[in-house]
Parts: structure tokens; C-alpha cells; sequence
């Protein structure tokens, strides 16, 4: 089956690669560009450890193929920190312990990123509502709520990122 | 898991997509939100030699109101309904419908049309779409043809949609004054499809009484199910408790669910029963200017 060329910007670099059509976007962010940050949960669109921002939208990279981001641009965890300096939502999760065993944690930051930016001081019913297509299995919701609400304030004092 | 492998066509026109299912014969699949078919194609459920993604062709995301009609593109994702002020001022059944598909990771890359091409009973649109009266406008080799939602869904998984017709657009007639709708869904838990799910769209008239009924019925059948029956009973009745009591009995009657692992038909058909009664109340009340 011939390959397929596709650019993708990845982090603010384009990245050009020849993809066979049935690479997934999370292997191709995994296995041809090494950003292991972003996970492989469940594989089957459940779990949202797979989570990535594409184009401004926050999506399930399992379930979308590589060939479907040719011209596009992709954020990953990789891509929060600027400058050395952790985004604001990477902030409120450390300071708030939003991880336990940190599995759901990059897919958990790459849908709060993309939710704080449409809205910037949201309840804690709409965050429940933002994360509700991502699983933690340690069950440590309530300290993703509060890492929300803290990066949501930093945010909202800095300006926007 | 990954997917068999397959051949990638990326069509920039609407034409050239046309021209290329024609070329490809029937063993193509379309992708649009693909959130339900590259899922298939990942348990290789579906395992597509050829794959059209139309996510490239032009003009196709818009939710907008024109000449009587609501218009759904074939790229309108879920989530531009809930930020559509269309959509959030004057179609509540439709944001009903559209919070409960999936969670919001899906819902950003999935379509409202991709759901009705799909023809999956399961799926949420679908008794909307009933409900509303709604049309499917496909694009094939000779242009453009309209199918209306009561004879689109043919059986399980099928569609009227020929092998090389797009669906490009659904058409909702506007409600005209007085109207109102609902969509009520029961599911064991966020991104579950639905156990039962029920879709009542009433017009009155100026007496109050109930000039015109939709009623859709979501995953207890192998197709989205009309509840006709339903729907002549309501008609030209005043929608008091008695009345809506025996509307849902009717529409109860009129489910055909199977056991399976989200209930009995039994539990699932009082269901339906239950959300009747419950989606009517709440189409009422939206038709009388309520919330």
C-alpha cells in the first residue's frame, strides 16, 4: 500500500513524514516523532489518555488518523511548557496534586487547556462536564477540579497564554 | 489495534468526492467525524479497502437558518451546536440531543450528519430528526436529491443513501410559533449509548391544543423508530396529564427493544414510557415559552 506524505505542525515545528493511511495520529506522535508524553489508555475512545489538541480542539488522537492532520496543527504535552516555564493549567495541576499515578495526566492537561481558553472561570459542574470524556483510574477527580480552578485564576491574572 | 490497511483519498470538491465513490464502487467508506467508523475499523468491524475523507472539501461546516429551513452541513461538528446561537436560542431539543452523544472529545470531531449517515439505531440524532420532520439532502453523480428522515433509515447499519451519494446537508423545517421539543436520554454513564431514549417535538395551536406531533424513539429497535401511532393520538388533543399518560403507554407499545446487556425489553420498553411522558412535559412547556 503506497505511503502517504503529510506535514504536520507538532509544538510550532512541521514535521514531515511519508505515513502508511491506517497510522493513527497517537502512533505517529509516539512512534515517528517520539512524543511519548501523550498516552495510549484504552484504545478504543473511552479513556482520553490519548487526548491532543488539534487545531484549537481538544480530540481523542486514537481515534483519528495521522493522514487526517496533514496541514494542521497538533498540540501535545510536550508543547505546554514555554520557556522553561510550565503552563498555567501544568501549574494548578502540581500545586494541587491533580496526579496520582499520572497516567491520564497528559490527556487531563491537553482538554484543560483547550477548555480554559473558551472559558476562563468556569464552575466546578462545568469542569465535571469538560473532563467527562477523560478517565482517571486513581479516581483523583477532585483534585483535577481544583488544579482547573487554580490555573482558570492564574489565567485569569496573567492575561491571556 | 490498528486498522487493515486501506487506500486514502483526501477530494477537495464535492464533485470530485461524487466522482471517486462512483470510480470505487460500494466497498468505500466516506469518512467525516469518523468517531464511529475508525473505531470499527480499529476492532476491524469494518475493515474498508477504500477511504473517502471529506473533511477536506469546502463549505460543508455550517448550522444556519435559511428560507424556512434550519441547515446542518455535512461538517457541522457536534460541538459547534453547543456554541451555536441558533442552536442555544431556538433549538432545544437540538442541544438536548447534542450534550448526551459521547463526551466532549468525541463530540468535537463527530458530525450530526455522520450520525444519521451511520444508521445506527443507537445513535441520538436520528429520533430528533424524526421528531422534526426533518429531510437529508444527498449528493450522487446526477445532483443533488431530498430523502425524507421516514424512509432513510432502511434497516440495521443501512441507509437510502446509494454508494455514490454523499449526505451533504440536513434540512429542518422551522417550527413555526408555538412549538416546542425535548430530547431525553437514559444511559448507564457518560459516553454510553442509550438504554432508551425518547424525542417529542409539539405544535399547538392557539387553543392550546396539540395541532402537530413528532415522536422519535432512540435504540430500541434495529432502526430509529417513527412512534406514529403516538403521534396521530396527540394530534388535535388538549395535552393534559391523562392525555400524556396514555401517549406514552402508546409509544411503549410502540418499541421494539430485545434484552441485551443495558436491560430487558421490559425495563427498556417502561423506559420509553417514562422519558414519553417526561419529554412531552418538557416540550410543552417549551412550546408555551418556557424553559
Amino acid at each position: 500500500m503506497a505511503k502517504i506524505g503529510i506535514k504536520v505542525k507538532v509544538n510550532g515545528v512541521e514535521r514531515a513524514a511519508e505515513v502508511e493511511a491506517r497510522l493513527l495520529l497517537v502512533h505517529f506522535l509516539r512512534e515517528n516523532l517520539r512524543l511519548t508524553g501523550t498516552h495510549v489508555g484504552c484504545d478504543t475512545s473511552h479513556c482520553g489518555a490519548c487526548t491532543v489538541v488539534l487545531d484549537g480542539r481538544a480530540i481523542k488522537s486514537c481515534s483519528v488518523f495521522a493522514a487526517q492532520a496533514d496541514g494542521r496543527e497538533v498540540l501535545t504535552v510536550e508543547g505546554l511548557e514555554q520557556d522553561g516555564k510550565l503552563h498555567a493549567i501544568q501549574e494548578g495541576f502540581f500545586q494541587e496534586h491533580g496526579l496520582q499515578c499520572g497516567f491520564c495526566t497528559s490527556g487531563m492537561l491537553m482538554t484543560g487547556y483547550a477548555f480554559l481558553k473558551s472559558n476562563s472561570n468556569p464552575t466546578e459542574d462545568e469542569i465535571r462536564h469538560a473532563i467527562s470524556g477523560n478517565l482517571c483510574r486513581c479516581t483523583g477527580y477532585v483534585n483535577i477540579v481544583k488544579a482547573y480552578q487554580y490555573a482558570a485564576a492564574k489565567l485569569r491574572e496573567g492575561g491571556e497564554q | 489495534m490498528i486498522p487493515r490497511s486501506f487506500e486514502y483519498f483526501a477530494p477537495r470538491t464535492l464533485v470530485e468526492a461524487v466522482s471517486l465513490l462512483g470510480e470505487l464502487g460500494q466497498e468505500a467508506k466516506i469518512l467525516s467525524g469518523g468517531q464511529s467508523l475508525i473505531p470499527m475499523m480499529k476492532l476491524r468491524l469494518a475493515t474498508p479497502p477504500y477511504i473517502v475523507d471529506i473533511n477536506r472539501l469546502p463549505d460543508l461546516n455550517y448550522i444556519s437558518e435559511l428560507n424556512g429551513f434550519l441547515r446542518i452541513g455535512a461538517l457541522a461538528r457536534e460541538s459547534d451546536f453547543e456554541v451555536s446561537p441558533t442552536i442555544m436560542s431556538r433549538y432545544p431539543i437540538l442541544m438536548d440531543t447534542t450534550v448526551v452523544i459521547a463526551d466532549p472529545l468525541v463530540r468535537n470531531q463527530a458530525t450530526a450528519c455522520g450520525n444519521l449517515a451511520h444508521g445506527d439505531p443507537a445513535n441520538d440524532h436520528p429520533a430528533t430528526m424524526l421528531a422534526l420532520r426533518a429531510s437529508i439532502i444527498a449528493v450522487g453523480p446526477n445532483g443533488e436529491r431530498e430523502i425524507p428522515i421516514d424512509s432513510f433509515f432502511t434497516g440495521l447499519f443501512t441507509t437510502a443513501l446509494q454508494p455514490n451519494e454523499i449526505l451533504k446537508e440536513i434540512r429542518v423545517p422551522i417550527p413555526p410559533p408555538s412549538s416546542g421539543g425535548a430530547y431525553m436520554k437514559i444511559k448507564r454513564k457518560v459516553g454510553d449509548y442509550a438504554t432508551a431514549g425518547v424525542a417529542v417535538q409539539i405544535t399547538l395551536n392557539g387553543a392550546g391544543v396539540c395541532h402537530r406531533a413528532g415522536i422519535g424513539l432512540t435504540n430500541v429497535g434495529f432502526i430509529p423508530i417513527k412512534a406514529k401511532e403516538t403521534e396521530a393520538f396527540l394530534t388535535g388533543q388538549k395535552l393534559d396529564d391523562a392525555t400524556i399518560k396514555r401517549a406514552a403507554e402508546i409509544a411503549a407499545g410502540e418499541s421494539q427493544p430485545i434484552d441485551d446487556i443495558r436491560g430487558s425489553a421490559e425495563y427498556k420498553r417502561d423506559l420509553v414510557r417514562v422519558l414519553t411522558t417526561r419529554a412531552i412535559i418538557l416540550a410543552l412547556k417549551r412550546a408555551n415559552g418556557g424553559a
